[in-house]
This record gives structure tokens, C-alpha cells and sequence, in this order.
């Protein structure tokens, strides 16, 4: 399944939620907790993630992974975590009114 | 974003990190390395679409170019040495000439007045246009009503003159200014020791308080900085300093002397040794005044023109409408840079063409090059860069160019700065403040890019529509410019002729208002002739003057002159006033006189101003001044006889026109004492000379005996077989054994004076001409260019036309026509522009109308002369093709 125009960031600030993460790191939650169906082209994820940086809605700094390798950790910013939450009620919104159109089609 | 905050190695690195992380993972699954790093490869996509997407997402592409086009450009530069060498020379000549001239214009015409909202300052001067007098001075009363009208925040008179400094060892002579007491507080200028006068103050006559310049505190004082209170003894009068005022600040006097004046005095001018405060007394000259905020000049004028018609009114015995009594207000900035304003704007636009012509010139050597480049940009072009990108190049290539030389010719003008303030002459006004500062910088700068663009645009304009299949075709031939670039070459060569020409008529026409008034008959004779000048002092007290009529000075005056001729090798001597000095005075200096003349009596406030100057019998002969008719002084005209005058040709012209002169009797004020009259009958008439300016011929002059007037500001004429450096010390020595008071200096030649007063025009004479000079020499060396490369280009042709047994002169004459023509239609529309130009200079010509057919003439031949030298020499390397040579480089 492809990934909706501006879902991604908004996928992005949802997955770092949890603690800093690498990139490597946010496309495997993200394909995992969508249980497979979001297919993230994984290159798609950088471009994203610098926007996101230059907004300062993440932060960046490299680190050491779990298993003992150089990656650039990214992390929430308070600015991030307002954002999140302000896409996230609009994603919400979104989805209920589209789900409302659909099932008045099939009913 | 063209702020970039990470680097594209360390978002190459994070890919990496990416790709290694997921194989590792890949692998944990149970693939092996080979296989999990494809599948993690392939999972992320398109890598180097990535890289270039964030590379352009982090910065600003135009930017990026732009560095790019830079070092492109340097290397294209650095490459091809000898062409770069002479691009750079040419734009550094030509910018730092022109900004060095712009620093001259930048501080004499654009900021010459160093004072706060110079904008408000204006010069007052009263006319009587009814009699034709200006400038003839403001009277004491006017001066209040003028300071009193609400029209003014302050008025106030400046009065220059020379003032015996006696106390120390040596008595000296400085240049000194008597001023209102609100002078500084007019010009809103503060010292920097002590203080300034009270602008309040209200004595009548000298406050008896003096400022002082930085540059007699630091050279009489030593700098001492006790020096405030401390008494100074001038011409007997003991005065105290009060303030010293910055090295920075400048007198806005209107003659170059006053500029450097040294001491500063105030006066309120209605007590002695001033005359009596009358208003009809017009003595009062210059006189500055600051209008009040907010009024324009012209508002001022109006409301002055209204004043001045109520005074008329009030006081008609005062202001005859006869008269037609006026005041003037004129822009202090306008007074102060008088008439070197027409020659600044010559210089700047000589040197404008200069680099203009030094453009062009660099424009067609990158064009030559361009061509030779043709295939490079052909090529680019197939391999499908922009067109934009290409023209972007080349005119960055011809800023860079024009940035080096710029920067080039800053150093080369900071360097010589020494030097060109020595040939700049000393009557500019403001020239110890020519400085490059940032304004001349920002113009420096200025002229650079516009300089870059103007060469840079012509191999731009051609870069950008090449007929690419016919540049790549023409590998096996090398390099051809195409018709366009040719025609574009010629055009270019035709402007630079056109240019040159104006500059050169206009320096031609210079050089021959120059030599014309080397050649006029001066009319008296400086060979062997030197001045040597004294002051006697004016003390306040008039009665305390011991040469306070002529009686009291005769006696001194004898002494001075018997003493004088046992000087070693003097032939002659003769004393008279600063006027007298041919061609040595200022008109400040001037003391001039109403003339009324006899049976066509006028009151005084009416009558014309005369110029007089003060002379013993001895001056006329000893100046080789021709008598026409009468007699000149002898020495029984002395104090008791009655007074007599010598007038000039000029002058008996002016008044006498179908009599005689001599016998008339005309009447004068005396020296003393203004307000008396006397009645002076003409004795002699002399011949017109060129006193005064070398330009004018005849000038009204009348000479008065020095024996039956006093006079102050003494030059004694000197002539013989003199040891210029001796005699001012011998003189000084026989002076000062009569009164040891006086101080003796500025010993000249006569001919140093003429030489002296002939500066400004020699100065922009020898600059305009150097600049044509530099003109005719780049129009010269691109003519030569333009043909050296046609002669290249068609070498195979002349060999065929040689080996089908082609006359060689009829190739040199071939190729001697093409330049030819060139030339004569770069003359032909220079000739138009320089009819132009010699018309907007006509008021800087002598002798010469702007359209002398000799100089264009001349010019034009000499042009097309260099023209033809230009291309002979290409030519003959057209005639000596060896045709076998010639068809085998196909």
C-alpha cells in the first residue's frame, strides 16, 4: 500500500514518540507496526527528515545503535510534539469525514 | 536555503550508516551478506538521486553557479597570462585614473564645505547693477538690519588680510581673518582647545581675543597646551588666545590664501580701526550667513528683496534708485568653488572617455578570444549546457577581469597619491582633504562593474546564439570568429576612434588656448624681475600708526629704496601696494575705488568701482610699461603737491572715449580716511597691460604715487642680475635695519607668479592631454588587433592571390584600406561628438573658437596617421606570405 501525500511526517514525529531513533530504525517500526502494509520506499525517509529538521520539529545528533554502529539519531522537539498533536486531530478529523462519506455511499 | 547547515558528506555517511544497518538486519533473518545487502540497496531506492536532491535542496543553485562561473574564470585567466596582463593594466589605468579624478570632484565639488547643513550657508553680497558695480561690499548698518530680519540665524562678515606677528625673535606675517564675533557659531564648528568667540558679544571694535589654526599652534606655539590665555602681538596690538581650532577645519574662504588662514579675529566693525559705521559706507566683503531652518535660498531672496525695497524707502539719500541697490544670496558652496568647477568636469569626463575606450578595448580583446574559444562554447552547448549559463559565464569572466584591475588600479592610485596631489594645483579648494574614501570607493566599485558589463556583454551577446554546426565543423581550418563577431570587432575599433578623437580635439583646443596666452604680448616685462612683500602694520589706534599718512611713510619709503639700490646687481627698484603685483593678487586683495569723474559728478554710493593700484614713480619704467601720453610720476609728485593718477588705455577708453585724458581730474577718496574725497588730476596714460589675468587684454586700471598715499601690503620690484636665493635675505636685512619690526617674505620671480597663475590651466591641459595621449594609443593598438586578425584569417587567400602573381602593393594597399576606413569613419562620428564637446568647453578656451577647422583638421589627420602605422605593420606581414607556406596550412 503507498503512503498518502504528507502522511509521512506526520508517521515520522508519530514513530519518534517513543525515544530518539535512526532512520534505519523509524522505516522498520513504521513497516512493522503497520504490520507490514505501509511500504516506505526507505530513501524517501531522508528527504523528509531533513525537512523536518530545517523546521526544527526534530532534532539531530549521531550516536551509537544498539548493535555497536555510527548512525544519526533524530529526536522530538517541543516544537515537534505540538506539531504532532495539532496532525495528528487533523488526521483524525480527516479520516472520520472520509469514513462518514464512504459508509453514507454504501448505506 | 542557500544558508547550508550540513554538508553532503555527512548526509552520504548517513545513508551508508542506513544501508549497513538494514543488511545487518536482513542478515539476522537469514540472508547472506551478498544477497542482504541488494535486498537492502534495493529497499532504499535510487542513492545518487538522493544526494543530488539534497545537494540542490541545501543551497541556492544561482549561488552555486555564480562560485562555479568564478573559478572557471580564474583558471581561463590564469591560463592565458599575457592577456590577462594587459586586460588588468588597461582597466587598472583607466579605473584608477578615473577614480582618482572622481576623489578630486568627490571633495572639491560635492563636499566642499566641511560644516554642519552646508546646504543653509550662503554668501551676501550687495550690488549697485545701476552703475555696474558687484560686489562692492555691505555697510555696517546693513549688516544689523540683515542679522536683525528674521531671515538669517546669523550674519557675519569675514575680512582677510596680512598681520605682523612681532614679539619673537623674527617678526613673521600670517594670514589672518577678522570675523564677526558668531562666525564659529554660524559655520556650527568647535575648537579643540578652549573656546570660540561669545557670539554675543558687542564691542565695537577688535574683541581683542583671537582663535588660533592647529597649524600655528603646532608650529609657532610648538603644541604647547598652556597656550590659551597667552598674549599675541599683532601689527603692536596685544591680543589673547582664546581657542585653537582642529587640524580638520578649513576656512570657506573664497581665495586659496584664505583657506589656510592662521588666526582668527573679532570684530563688531563700528569701531576704529574700522571707519566710521555709516551706511552709505560699504566695506563689509565677503560676508557669509546661515539661513534660518526651513527657509529655501529662494525663499530667502524674496523676503531680502522685500527688506532691502523697505530699506530703499526708509533711507533714499542712502540707496539712489539710480543704483538700483540689490542684495545677492549666493550658495557659500558655489563662492568657495568658483570657477574650477567647468575644468573638474572636463577632467572628469576626459578621464570617463579614457575608460571607456580602455573598455572597448579589453571588449574586442575578449571577443578575439571569444572566437578562439568558439568551438569550447559550441561544444558546451552541444553537450547541453544553457545558453544563459554560458553568457553568465563570460560576463562573470569580464567582471572578474574588471575586479582585479580595479582592485589593481585602487593599490597603483593609493600608491601615487603623493604624487598626484603634487600636480594637483594649490587652488582647488579643499585639496588637503582629497582622500579615497568610502564614497570613492563605492564609485571606484561602481565603475568596475560597469566596466565589467560593458566588455563582458559583447562576447555574451555572441555566446549565445553560435551556429553550432558551423563552429564544429571548422576543427581542420582552426578557429574562425564568425561575420557577426568581425563586424562586431569593427564596430568596436570605429567607437575607440571616435572616442580619441573627441578627447584629442579636445586637448588639442587646450593646447592651443594654452600656447595663445604664452604668446600674447603681456604688456609689461617680467625678465629679471623679482617681488619681495612687507607688511606695515595697522595698528587699532589709528594714531598710534607711525606711518599713518603719506608724510610719515615717505621718509621710510625713501630709506627702503636707498638702501635697496646698494644691493649687488641691482639695476632698479621701485614699491608698490599688492595690487600693483602683475598677475600676484587675489581680487579679495583689491582695494577698488568709486571714480568720479569730473564736469559727470555722481555721489560716491553711485559711481563705478575703479581698481587702483599704489606705485612709486620708479614701477613703470622699471616694469618696461609703455607711456602713451603725458607724463608718468616724478619725484616732485611727493606729499605736498597735488595728487595725481597714470591711467591706462583701457581706462581712458572707458571714460574719455574722444578726449584727451590727460588734464581731467577725477576724485578719489583718500587712503586714511574713506569718507573724504579728493580731487587726483590724469597725468599719463600708459598702455594696456596684463595685469590682472593673462586672458583679459584690456582691463580699466588707474595708478596712484605711493609717495601722496599710504599703502599696507608693500611688494618691492626688484630688477637686475639678482641671486634669487640671496637677495630676500639681503633685503630683509636693509628693511629691518630701518624697522626692525617688520617682517619680509614671499620673495618671487615675476615669472613665477605669471608661470603660477597659468596652473589650473596647465594642469588640465597636460592631464586632458595625457589622456588623449593614453587614448590614441589604446585606438592604436586596437586598430591593430582588428587587422593583425583579418590579415591571420585570410593568410591562405593572400597566398593564392601572391601565387596567382598578385602585386605586393596591391595587398599592402588591400590591407592598408580596410584600416583605413576604419579610421576615417571612427573620425567621422568622433567629429560630431567632439563639435559637441568643444562647445560645452568653450569658457575654458583663449584665443580659440571651439570649432577651429586647424585642430579638427589636425587631429583628424594625426588619428588616421596612427591608424595607418597601426595596420602597416600587419600588412607588411600580409605581403611577405610565403604562398607555398600559405596553401599548405590548409
Amino acid at each position: 500500500m503507498e503512503l498518502l501525500q504528507g502522511t509521512l511526517d506526520l508517521l515520522i514525529l508519530r514513530t519518534l514518540i517513543y525515544g530518539a531513533q535512526h532512520g534505519q530504525g523509524i522505516a522498520r517500526v513504521i513497516q512493522q507496526t503497520s504490520d507490514e502494509e505501509l511500504l516506505v520506499e526507505h530513501g524517501a525517509l531522508y528527504p523528509a527528515l531533513q525537512r523536518l529538521e530545517e523546521r526544527r520539529w526534530i532534532s539531530a545528533k549521531w550516536g551509537i545503535s544498539t548493535n555497536n554502529r555510527k548512525a544519526r539519531f533524530y529526536a522530538l522537539t517541543a516544537a515537534g510534539r505540538k506539531q504532532l498533536a495539532k496532525e495528528t486531530t487533523k488526521w483524525n478529523r480527516l479520516t472520520a469525514a472520509i469514513g462518514r462519506i464512504l459508509e453514507a455511499e454504501e448505506g | 536555503m542557500f544558508r547550508r547547515t550540513r554538508k553532503a558528506s555527512d548526509f552520504g555517511a548517513e545513508i551508508e550508516a542506513h544501508i549497513a544497518l538494514e543488511t545487518e538486519r536482513l542478515q539476522e533473518q537469514g540472508l547472506s551478506y551478498e544477497d542482504a545487502r541488494t535486498e537492502a540497496r534495493r529497499r532504499f531506492g535510487n542513492v545518487t538521486r538522493l544526494q543530488e536532491r539534497f545537494y540542490e535542496s541545501s543551497r541556492w543553485p544561482g549561488w552555486d553557479h555564480f562560485w562555479q562561473d568564478i573559478r572557471y574564470a580564474a583558471r581561463m585567466l590564469r591560463k592565458s597570462p599575457g592577456f590577462t596582463t594587459i586586460a588588468v593594466l588597461t582597466i587598472a589605468l583607466g579605473i584608477g585614473a578615473t577614480t582618482a579624478i572622481f576623489s578630486v570632484v568627490d571633495a572639491t565639488l560635492l563636499h566642499p564645505l566641511p560644516y554642519p547643513k552646508p546646504e543653509q550657508l550662503v554668501s551676501v553680497i550687495d550690488d549697485l547693477p545701476g552703475v555696474g558695480a558687484q560686489d562692492v561690499g555691505m555697510s555696517v548698518p546693513e549688516w544689523h538690519d540683515f542679522a536683525r530680519s528674521g531671515i538669517f540665524e546669523s550674519v557675519s562678515p569675514v575680512g582677510g588680510g596680512d598681520v605682523n606677528v612681532t614679539g619673537s625673535s623674527e617678526p613673521t606675517r600670517i594670514l589672518f581673518q577678522t570675523v564677526g564675533p558668531n562666525y564659529f557659531a554660524l559655520l556650527d564648528v568647535q575648537p579643540e582647545l578652549g573656546r570660540t568667540f561669545d557670539p554675543e558679544d558687542r564691542t565695537p571694535g577688535f574683541t581683542l581675543e583671537v582663535v588660533i589654526s592647529n597649524a600655528l599652534w603646532k608650529g609657532a606655539f610648538g603644541g604647547d597646551p598652556g597656550i590659551l590665555g597667552r598674549d599675541i602681538r599683532l601689527d603692536n596690538d596685544l591680543y589673547r588666545i582664546v581657542g585653537v581650532m582642529p587640524a580638520s577645519f578649513r576656512d570657506p574662504g573664497q581665495a586659496s590664501a584664505q583657506r589656510s588662514t592662521q588666526l582668527w579675529a573679532a570684530a563688531g566693525f563700528a569701531g576704529p580701526p574700522a571707519p566710521e559705521p555709516l551706511r552709505a559706507s560699504h566695506f563689509l566683503a565677503p560676508v557669509i550667513a546661515r539661513i534660518k531652518s526651513g527657509l529655501t535660498i529662494s525663499e530667502a531672496q524674496s523676503r531680502l528683496d522685500a527688506l532691502v525695497a523697505s530699506l530703499q524707502k526708509e533711507f533714499p539719500q542712502d540707496y539712489p534708485p539710480q543704483s538700483a541697490w540689490r542684495v545677492r544670496l549666493v550658495p557659500l558652496k558655489q563662492t568657495v568653488v568658483g570657477n574650477v568647477r567647468q575644468s573638474l568636469i572636463l577632467l572628469l569626463g576626459a578621464v570617463g572617455l579614457v575608460l571607456l575606450i580602455g573598455c572597448v578595448n579589453v571588449a574586442s580583446l575578449l571577443l578575439a578570444r571569444a572566437s578562439a574559444r568558439g568551438r569550447e562554447m559550441a561544444v558546451r552547448q552541444a553537450l547541453g549546457a544553457e545558453r544563459k549559463r554560458l553568457m553568465w559565464q563570460l560576463l562573470t569572466e569580464g567582471l572578474l577581469l574588471s575586479l582585479v584591475g580595479g582592485v589593481v588600479g585602487l593599490v597603483i592610485l593609493y600608491c601615487a597619491k603623493g604624487f598626484l596631489l603634487q600636480i594637483v594645483p594649490e587652488r582647488l579648494p579643499r585639496l588637503n582633504e582629497v582622500t579615497i574614501n568610502w564614497p570613492v570607493l563605492l564609485f571606484a566599485l561602481l565603475a568596475t562593474l560597469m566596466a565589467g558589463a560593458i566588455f563582458g556583454l559583447a562576447p555574451a551577446w555572441h555566446a549565445a546564439r553560435p551556429d553550432l554546426t558551423r563552429m564544429l565543423k571548422q576543427e581542420g581550418r582552426g578557429s574562425s570568429a564568425s561575420g557577426e563577431q568581425a563586424r562586431t570587432r569593427r564596430a568596436l575599433v570605429i567607437t575607440e576612434f571616435a572616442l580619441s578623437l573627441v578627447l584629442m580635439i579636445a586637448a588639442g583646443l587646450l593646447l592651443r588656448s594654452f600656447g595663445d596666452l604664452l604668446q600674447v604680448r603681456l604688456g609689461y616685462n617680467p625678465q629679471n624681475v623679482m617681488a619681495v612683500r612687507t607688511w606695515l602694520p595697522i595698528p587699532n589706534d589709528p594714531a598710534t600708526d607711525i606711518y599713518r599718512t603719506a608724510a610719515l611713510q615717505a621718509p621710510f619709503l625713501r630709506e627702503v629704496l636707498r638702501r635697496g639700490r646698494t644691493l649687488p646687481g641691482l639695476e632698479e627698484i621701485a614699491v608698490g601696494d599688492l595690487a600693483a603685483l602683475p598677475l600676484g593678487h587675489e581680487r579679495t586683495d583689491l582695494n577698488p575705488y568709486p571714480l568720479i569723474v569730473e564736469g559727470r559728478e555722481t555721489p560716491s554710493s553711485e559711481a563705478p568701482l575703479m581698481d587702483g593700484a599704489i606705485v612709486t614713480p620708479g614701477y613703470f619704467h622699471l616694469l618696461g610699461m609703455t607711456l602713451l601720453r603725458g607724463r608718468l610720476f616724478g619725484e616732485s609728485d611727493d606729499e605736498s603737491a597735488p595728487p595725481v593718477v597714470v591711467i591706462n588705455e583701457a581706462l581712458a577708453r572707458t571714460y574719455w572715449p574722444n578726449e584727451n585724458p590727460v588734464g581731467q581730474r577725477i576724485k578719489l577718496r583718500t587712503a586714511g580716511d574713506r569718507s573724504s574725497l579728493t580731487w587726483n588730476t590724469v597725468v599719463g596714460v600708459i598702455g594696456d597691460a596684463r595685469t590682472e589675468s593673462l586672458a583679459d587684454a584690456s582691463a580699466p586700471q588707474m595708478y596712484l604715487s605711493l609717495y601722496q598715499r599710504t599703502a599696507k601690503d608693500w611688494a618691492i620690484f626688484l630688477r637686475g642680475q639678482l641671486d634669487t636665493a640671496a637677495i630676500p635675505v639681503e633685503l630683509r636685512q636693509q628693511v629691518q635695519s630701518v624697522n626692525p619690526e617688520l617682517p619680509v617674505f614671499g620673495a618671487q620671480t615675476l615669472k613665477d607668479v605669471l608661470s603660477a597663475s597659468l596652473a589650473e590651466r596647465r594642469f588640465s591641459m597636460e592631464i586632458v592631454g595625457l589622456f588623449a595621449l593614453t587614448a590614441l594609443l589604446l585606438a592604436g593598438m586596437g586598430i591593430y588587433g582588428v587587422i593583425s586578425y583579418i590579415v591571420s584569417e585570410r593568410t591562405h587567400e593572400i597566398g593564392i592571390r601572391l601565387a596567382l602573381g598578385a602585386q605586393s602593393r596591391g595587398i599592402l594597399r588591400m590591407v592598408l584600406r580596410q584600416g583605413l576606413g576604419l579610421a576615417i569613419a571612427g573620425a567621422a562620428v568622433g567629429l560630431v561628438g567632439a563639435l559637441i564637446v568643444s562647445h560645452l568647453m568653450a569658457g575654458l578656451l583663449y584665443g580659440v573658437r571651439p570649432t577651429d577647422p586647424l585642430t579638427f583638421a589636425g587631429v583628424a589627420l594625426l588619428l588616421v596617421g596612427v591608424a595607418l602605422l597601426a595596420c602597416y605593420i600587419p600588412a607588411r606581414r600580409a605581403i611577405r606570405v610565403d604562398p607555398l607556406v600559405a596553401l599548405r596550412y590548409e
